[in-house]
């Protein structure tokens, strides 16, 4: 696969996972690219942290008002019609609350205890975590999209390196080589990436994986 | 009643050291007219307590939105925020050791200011239970209630609050506009005194009584920003 083809491959996997109606917070970067991969039919309701209901993605140069509307991630936005205006402490008590579906975000780190580690590489990127901690501790559903490996180093481990997110939170994990969902017997590869053979995507991955029972492709 | 003063008899308020909240998500809901007097004046050693430090470009590209302003001036000796990655300054001044950072969970963050405000003793929350973040200052303890653990978080007030709406009314009654209410709202509860910039100052009962965000009884001085 082309470099330049894995984000929309991930993006549209995840898509596959949303249903219509569905509130759901996505993270900046590679999750932003998912709605345009939404069958028909399909429309969700983006929630953005920084207090916007019903977030449209897509906005016209004559829907933007930068000065007064933003995105969660400081980005000019809009609203669709039918959503609605909230201040921090509803929108936070929403996605502690369960009233988020689902949230995509990417991730620097992930271990087979669904343990994620996204927000900070100590002595060199401290950024925050912003909204990071509360979406994951209180989203129905956590979905991880991120590439495999970061240049070739690994980042599905045993046990997170860096200071972590959040513990047990991860439900899914997809990547341009497959499928991991976190079961009780553990990570479970349920689904890959033909392109890649079974041994390539262990390789890849340090935590322990469990091949599921009804393993097949992507799509 | 709130009264009515300039951006420069509000800033006249606010002595060096003071602690202050700033309504505002990357600059979007700062009181920006407010944050440029006080740019300009120089206020010192502030402890400024915000979700972010803004950006370094406004969306039209001026330098410096909102409180970067003050960031990049070096008035802001303690910042108490979620995320700062948008405004390099900060980690620059943190690395010199000149400005000193509290990281909070954003939820916590607004939680923790709500409680401040509301005369609680404290918020119970699941999130940063397990990080680095259990281990931090503004975390009194780990609470099991029921066999759930939760992070008992303190309450945070501020001597000031200085929020931006787009009407506020002769009573002080302030209606926000977009995204721009984000903290203020919160805010305009957790701190000693509460100054308001309006973008649009308008007659009472201009604002109907169910479209007030903030009760002008929380507000105490009213700087006309000037776009009436």
């Amino acid at each position: 696969m082309e470099k330049s083809e894995i984000k929309g491959f991930i993006a549209a996997r995840v898509a596959k996972e949303l249903k219509d109606g569905d509130v759901v917070n996505l993270g900046i970067g590679l999750p932003t690219l998912i709605p345009q991969y939404l069958p028909k039919g399909v429309n969700l309701v983006l929630q953005s942290e920084n207090g916007i209901i019903g977030t449209n993605p897509y906005p016209t140069a004559a829907e933007l008002d930068p000065v007064y509307v933003v995105d969660a991630g400081g980005q000019p936005a809009a609203v669709n019609v039918g959503g609605s205006f909230i201040d921090s402490s509803v929108s936070f008590g929403l996605i502690r609350g369960g009233h988020v579906d689902c949230t995509v975000l990417g991730a620097l780190e992930v271990d087979q205890e669904g343990n994620l580690a996204n927000w900070i590489i100590p002595g060199k990127k401290v950024p925050g975590m912003g909204g990071a901690m509360d979406l994951v501790v209180g989203a129905k559903k956590v979905i991880v999209a991120m590439e495999h490996t970061a240049r070739g180093s690994v980042k599905i481990l045993k046990k997170c390196r860096l200071p972590l997110t959040a513990i047990h939170c991860v439900d899914m994990i997809v990547t341009e080589m497959g499928v991991m969902k976190f079961t009780e017997e553990g990570l479970t590869l349920t689904e890959y990436n033909p392109e890649f053979t079974i041994d390539q995507i262990k390789e890849a991955t340090e935590a322990e994986m469990i091949l599921s029972p009804d393993l097949k492709t992507m799509f | 009643m709130a009264k009515f003063i300039t951006a420069e008899q509000a800033a006249g308020l606010i002595p060096d050291g003071a602690s202050i909240m700033f309504g505002g998500f990357m600059g979007c809901g700062n009181a920006h007219k407010l944050i440029e007097v006080l740019a300009r004046k120089g206020t010192k050693n502030l402890t400024v307590i915000s979700n972010d430090a803004a950006m370094l470009k406004g969306p039209d590209g001026s330098e410096f939105y909102g409180l970067a302003k003050l960031v990049h001036n070096k008035q802001v000796k303690k910042l108490i925020a979620t995320h700062v990655g948008l405004n390099p300054e900060v980690a620059e001044q943190m690395n010199e050791g000149t400005m000193e950072v509290t990281l909070i969970p954003q939820g916590s963050f607004i939680e923790m200011i709500r409680a401040g405000g509301a005369g609680l003793g404290g918020v119970l929350t699941p999130t940063g239970l397990g990080t680095i973040v259990q281990d931090a200052d503004h975390v009194h303890s780990v609470v099991e209630i029921d066999g759930r653990k939760y992070l008992l978080e303190r309450p945070m007030r501020a001597d000031f609050a200085v929020i931006c709406g787009h009407k506020i009314d002769k009573a002080g009654n302030v209606w926000y506009k977009g995204t721009t209410r984000n903290f203020s709202q919160m805010m305009a509860t957790a701190a000693d005194v509460v100054i308001a910039e309006a973008d649009h100052v308008v007659e009472c009962g201009e604002i109907a009584p169910e479209d007030v965000v903030t009760s002008g009884i929380l507000v105490k001085y009213v700087v006309d920003g000037g776009e009436a």
